[in-house]
């Protein structure tokens, strides 16, 4: 593994981090104030958030006013997108789901 | 895979498991919809018929486009998995084939996704396939790590 995926890993291996993450995805550019609404963490936490996601490359901050918008930067995920590696980490979180439910099932 | 017109350059993904259950126990799981939707994705008909049409719906939104191509009860169970999308950096042909053999403590479960198209390698609607669980199964490899 690269160190340019190695770096990304661990900056989305956090859950909060990466929450914020999906969510930038999801909705497009957002304010500080409006992430910190639906983090469930204080507005310093997200800030710090934020900053190590900059460091990553993996989001993009832009002023306007008195308040700071951040935006996703999908190319950044550029080294994450091998296709096999990919799905092949979408299958073994799979079957660990399956391996569970196995778990749970009667006989 | 003719139909696909990438059968020069086909990648496969094979994940392989055992599971200390009996293989009649995972065949529900492959089959049933209420069991599918607890470990896969949601569907919308059970495989359970060579030639049945159905759709998985991710929990990212997306839906994938289904038909079980091959089916052999408690042995094997091959359907499609393609996603339509009108841009080709998201759009995805592919055959998820698993296959069941007893061991003596259970059975042994081999999933293949082969149909990539190469152009893919590189997409970032990657992006739309489940990379947050992949992550999320790296949580516990890089605490190994730590």
């Amino acid at each position: 593994m690269t160190l340019a995926s190695d770096d990304l890993f661990r900056c989305l291996a956090d859950p909060t981090r990466r929450g914020i993450f999906e969510r930038l995805c999801r909705e497009g550019e957002q304010t500080v104030t409006a992430i910190t609404a639906d983090a469930g963490v204080s507005q310093p936490a997200v800030s710090k958030h934020l900053g190590v996601l900059k460091a990553s490359g993996l989001v993009a901050d832009r002023q306007s006013g008195r308040q700071t918008h951040y935006s996703p930067r999908l190319a950044a995920l550029a080294p994450l997108m091998d296709w096999t590696q990919q799905m092949a980490g979408f299958w073994e979180a799979k079957m660990d789901s399956l391996d569970d439910l196995l778990n749970r099932m009667d006989q | 895979m003719t139909d696909t017109g990438t059968d020069t350059d086909l990648r496969s993904v094979v994940i392989e498991r055992e599971f200390p259950h009996p293989p009649s126990k995972l065949w529900r799981a492959l089959t049933q919809p209420h069991l599918i939707e607890e470990w896969l994705m949601k569907p919308d008909a059970a495989p359970d018929e060579v030639g049945r049409k159905f759709h998985l719906t991710g929990d990212w939104g997306g839906v994938l486009d289904c038909e079980v191509l091959t089916l052999e009860p408690e042995r094997s169970l091959a359907y499609r998995w393609d996603y339509d999308n009108r841009d080709p950096a998201f759009a995805l042909k592919s055959v998820v084939t698993f296959t069941l053999t007893p061991t003596d403590a259970g059975v042994h479960l081999r999933m293949e996704q082969a149909g990539f198209r190469p152009d893919q390698k590189q997409a970032s609607g990657g992006a739309r396939f489940g990379w947050a669980k992949f992550l999320d199964t790296l949580d516990g490899l890089l605490a190994r790590d730590a």
